[in-house]
């Protein structure tokens, strides 16, 4: 082994001040209602208090959203370099905020009818999402490290929530076993990166990154970070357990796990690997180019024989997972923006699929085969239309959202000359247009039986019809995501 | 107007929208509603297509109605209409109306079921008339959605198995195409089509896995879109959705696939393959003028076989179309003008011949070739017109399948003697095939008790049979309709891609199409 290089170590400990504080203000302000609702629900009457602290909690989500969005440009550093507030870090909080008030808006009455509701669900998903804020905004190993255990902590509580479920408590048990497993690679992967760079700062391990390419030691801390992540985004082969999981957790919590968590380990994944590991990016770009492939093959297959509606979900989630990792794979600024408008569009889709599932229920009882649709058009078929609508997107076909997410991380593979992989996407996804045409098809044409549930809340029939329009809509302008997919792009990659 | 091919795209789309708002319930009056609704609209579009027509100028090979305007992703809403693309834009508005006459027997979903069709014409209308690649593409592959919807609801038996065999086998085709689209955007910087018209793009060998291929960077892309187009066409051996789609479709669905769908892949050909990728084009001659005379021969012989008539009319379309691609790469005037030629001429009767399954199959219930015979003394006017349909089909001189056929086959006898010898048998198979089956549907004695009630044609049909029976014998008698529109953008076509290969482009070649134009109608 060479001997590492080390920058000589020049950070001193810098006093926090107010200025500190009103940069992590959002996640702060978060924390806090978690702590005041935490409160609130064991002093006055837990869970009779659910529904309000969900509702209080979906407006805090709000509220901090429109705080972060509003912020002005520019990137401003904290707590000593460990915490960077910059335009990534915002594009990926109000997303992630936005998705986190969705699907806690959707589970609401999924989970009253279902006796679930907890004062400590609308809890944990606060803070798995300060965790998941304070993950984007990382600009160091600890803060990111930090970050991902208070979300991925929060997150197997909420998957074993229902306690007296046996496969909610396997889902949890197996997610917690696994992700510490994870976690584990990913510290091994942060030491050694710290044992090569001498320093834990992003900006420092860039700085010890000469000439194109990693020390090997860097190599080796790169590839279990790496490894580490993978596993939150569920790219393969890190991707096992998340049928299982996503099968096993109530909805709702499903609903969660398939949306922001997503999102922030992808941004966690694009900072890693920009800023920290930047200057070698043919070093970085081969192992996520592997990744990207196997996910979209293996996530376009797996869902192929899948009945469960959850199931299928999740082979899906890990197939749109490589197709965007397939932008960062691109490894420059066009790759980034990709990614980014990739994932926001994954989640409007995910949100309105999800909002759709959460309804579906025969005398009561939710059901989650894909056989229970079978001429649902003829029942409800507004829902029926947008769910075919957000079908076709995640196939990909245009006009749809799905087809420009597709389309912008394509290009960014192409544009670097990732045509192979680029092929590889597309055929995986005429595979995986398979299985959202049986959706589609069961609907619509589909064989004669008992009819579902009629009585579906506003909220969820909302969502669904919301996401479908949003989806049929973006063709003109994209409701200006890609603008601000550029500006957060542009934070990240000078 | 400075909108008129906005107008014209979208117009259906708008009373789509307005039906989906406005009309509700499934009782006789909103279906009747629904059906007229449609009905105006596919007309008022029709008709301000006519002012287009006739405010074209045949002889500016520039597009014309161009329309242009910053859209997402730096890419541009951009409409035009050139030579080759106008009289497919016709083809479209006119044959709409017809198909909407072709579905007012339908009873259940009639709503969503003209919903589907008015979004159709649209995003068919769009193909031909996009000037974006990406536009282009949005446009091609989105008609998918409502064909899919057409085959699945309201097909036949097997229709659930015809629709994920036409979507999937279409779509696979076309994401090659979309990876292609991309790499040309990076290459040239630009997805509009008039730039890439004249952008050369690469044709230096490239050596990939060992393999050193000819025409490099053009072969791959010319390769990824002809995945796409040969599909659509469709060629031999791609054509196997075809048949299932056509027969599991209902009436209307198997028209406007046979008339408009089918046409995207030649046209495609037209716009991009040849003057886009020359180089590969040229290569690649042989190889795409076999896979033509294949399809003609085999599509002809599969024909003779069948025993439902409209699988019958399905596989006679793939070798009609076998003679679109033969003409479009023989790269000379009469090969282009004889193919696009074909392509207007097999939409009106082939459009025409589905239409006359459909009439007895609205009547029996039953497409066997078996279950019919005789019925010329009970439908006479059905038998005449049929009798038309079958003629324009095997290319009868006087009928605008004539025209095309003969022009295909003098272009490609001047390029490759033996292509044109195994396509000419076709031609006599397909006489077989068409005849044969008019004989065994109309004619013979009337022994089925079923048949001995059937009625003849009503106003209604006999409406929609009027104006194809009219376009079918003008265009028979008198192409030079088509031709004079055609011939400056194809003469400018094939001056730039004998430019690129640095061939001769045959000084003879407009002479001897406008002499063959005429000549038809002497024979």
């Amino acid at each position: 082994m060479p001997p590492p290089t080390r920058p000589p170590v020049t950070e001193r400990p810098v006093p926090m001040t107010s200025v500190d504080l009103s940069i992590a203000l959002p996640e702060i302000l978060l924390s806090l209602w978690a702590m005041v609702a935490l409160m609130a629900g064991a002093y006055f009457g837990k869970d009779r208090l659910a529904l309000p602290l969900t509702w209080a909690t979906v407006a805090v989500f709000a509220l901090v959203a429109v705080m972060v969005g509003v912020r002005e440009p520019g990137a401003q550093s904290a707590f000593g370099g460990l915490f960077l507030d910059d335009g990534f870090a915002r594009f990926a909080k109000v997303a992630i905020l936005a998705a986190g008030a969705a699907v806690l808006v959707m589970g609401i009455d999924y989970l009253e009818r279902q006796k679930m509701m907890r004062f400590e669900y609308p809890i944990l998903v606060t803070l798995a999402t300060v965790g998941m804020m304070v993950m984007v905004s990382a600009d160091d190993l600890l803060t990111l490290y930090m970050g991902l255990e208070l979300q991925s902590l929060a997150l197997y509580v909420l998957a074993a929530i229902r306690r007296d479920s046996v496969r909610a408590t396997e889902a949890g048990l197996k997610y917690f076993v696994l992700g510490a497993l994870a976690s584990g690679l990913l510290l091994y992967g942060a030491s050694l990166t710290y044992g090569y760079a001498g320093t834990t700062r992003f900006a420092g391990i860039a700085s010890t990154v000469e000439g194109g390419h990693l020390a090997v030691g860097l190599l080796m801390g790169l590839a279990f970070m790496l490894a580490g992540l993978a596993f939150k985004i569920s790219a393969v082969p890190f991707h096992m357990w998340t049928p299982d999981v996503y099968e096993g957790a109530p909805t709702p919590v499903t609903a969660f796990f398939a949306t922001a968590p997503k999102l922030a380990a992808m941004a966690l994944l694009a900072r890693l690997v920009q800023q920290g590991f930047g200057g070698a990016p043919a070093d970085w770009a081969q192992i996520l180019a592997v990744l990207a492939g196997l996910s979209m093959v293996v996530g376009a297959i797996g869902a192929l024989s899948q009945r469960n509606l959850k199931r299928l979900m999740a082979y899906s989630s890990i197939s749109h997972m490589g197709f965007a990792l397939l932008g960062l794979t691109a490894g420059n600024q066009a790759g980034v923006k990709a990614t980014l408008l990739y994932m926001a569009i994954y989640l409007i889709m995910t949100v309105g699929v999800f909002a759709f599932i959460l309804t579906l229920r025969r005398e009561g009882r939710p059901v989650v085969r894909i056989d229970d649709l079978n001429l649902l058009s003829k029942t409800q078929p507004m829902q029926a239309l947008a769910v075919l609508i957000l079908m076709f997107s995640l196939a990909g076909v245009p006009p749809l959202l799905g087809f420009w997410a597709k389309l912008t991380v394509l290009a960014a593979a192409v544009g670097t000359g990732w045509i192979t992989l680029a092929v590889i996407g597309v055929i995986s996804s005429v595979i995986g247009a398979f299985y959202y045409l049986r959706i589609v098809y069961l609907m619509y044409f589909g064989a004669e039986s008992d009819p579902l549930d009629n009585d579906i809340a506003p909220s969820q029939r909302w969502l669904t019809l919301a996401a479908a329009a949003l989806t049929l809509l973006g063709v003109f302008n994209l409701f200006g995501m890609e603008g601000a997919a550029a500006i957060a792009a542009q934070a990240l990659v000078h | 107007m400075l909108n008129l091919l906005s107008i014209i795209t979208f117009l259906p789309a708008a009373a789509a929208l307005i039906g989906a708002v406005f009309l509700h319930g499934e009782d006789e009056t909103a279906q009747r509603n629904a059906k007229w609704l449609a009905l105006v609209a596919t007309g008022a579009t029709f008709l301000i297509s006519l002012i287009m027509l006739f405010s074209f100028d045949p002889s500016n090979t520039d597009f014309q109605f161009v329309e242009e305007h910053a859209w997402i992703m730096g890419l541009t809403y951009k409409l035009g209409v050139d030579g080759i693309s106008m009289l497919f834009v016709m083809l479209t508005t006119f044959l709409m109306p017809i198909t909407i006459g072709a579905c007012w027997g339908v009873k259940t979903r009639v709503k969503e079921y003209m919903i589907a069709f008015l979004l159709l014409e649209t995003l068919m209308i769009g193909v031909f008339t996009a000037l974006d690649l990406v536009l282009f593409y949005l446009f091609f592959e989105a008609g998918l959605i409502p064909m899919f919807l057409i085959i699945g609801i309201w097909g036949g038996k097997d229709r659930i198995y015809a629709a994920f065999k036409f979507f999937l086998y279409t779509f696979v085709g076309s994401v090659l195409m979309l990876v292609a689209m991309i790499y040309m955007y990076t290459q040239a910087g630009t997805s509009d089509i008039p730039t890439l018209l004249n952008h050369s793009f690469d044709a230096g060998p490239i050596t990939l896995l060992g393999w050193q291929i000819a025409g490099g960077a053009q072969t791959l892309m010319f390769l990824a879109f002809f995945a796409s187009f040969a599909v659509k066409m469709p060629m031999w051996p791609v054509h196997t959705w075809l048949p299932d789609a056509h027969v599991q479709a209902p009436t209307a669905g198997s028209v406007v696939l046979a008339a408009v769908l089918l046409k995207m892949g030649g046209y495609g050909f037209l716009r991009f393959s040849l003057p886009m990728f020359p180089v590969a084009s040229d290569l690649l001659t042989p190889f795409v003028l076999w896979l033509s005379a294949i399809a003609i021969v085999y599509g002809s012989l599969v024909a003779l076989v069948q025993d439902d008539m409209k699988k019958l009319v399905a596989y006679s379309s793939v070798a009609h179309m076998g003679f679109v691609t033969m003409g479009i790469f023989t790269a000379n005037q009469q090969g282009i003008d004889g193919a696009i030629f074909q392509m207007l001429s097999h939409g009106f009767v082939s459009g025409a011949l589905f239409l006359c399954v459909g009439v007895v199959y609205d009547r029996m219930h039953t497409r066997d070739i078996e279950a019919y015979g005789g019925i010329v003394s009970r439908m006479p006017v059905y038998a005449a017109v049929f009798m038309l349909f079958t003629m324009a089909n095997v290319g009868l001189p006087g009928t605008s399948g004539f025209v095309g056929e003969f022009l295909t086959f003098m272009a490609v006898f001047q390029v490759n003697t033996w292509v044109a010898t195994v396509a000419a048998t076709g031609v006599i198979f397909s006489a077989a095939y068409a005849l044969w089956l008019y004989r065994r549907v109309v004619f013979g004695q009337l022994i089925k008790d079923s048949l001995k009630s059937i009625a003849d044609l009503d106003t209604r049909e006999k409406l929609m049979f009027a104006p194809l029976v009219a376009m079918t014998l003008l265009l028979g008698v008198y192409p030079a309709l088509v031709t004079d529109i055609i011939a400056p953008s194809t003469t400018a076509l094939l001056t730039h891609y004998h430019a690129a290969n640095g061939t001769d482009l045959g000084s003879t070649a407009e002479a001897v199409t406008h002499a063959a134009a005429h000549a038809a109608p002497s024979h």
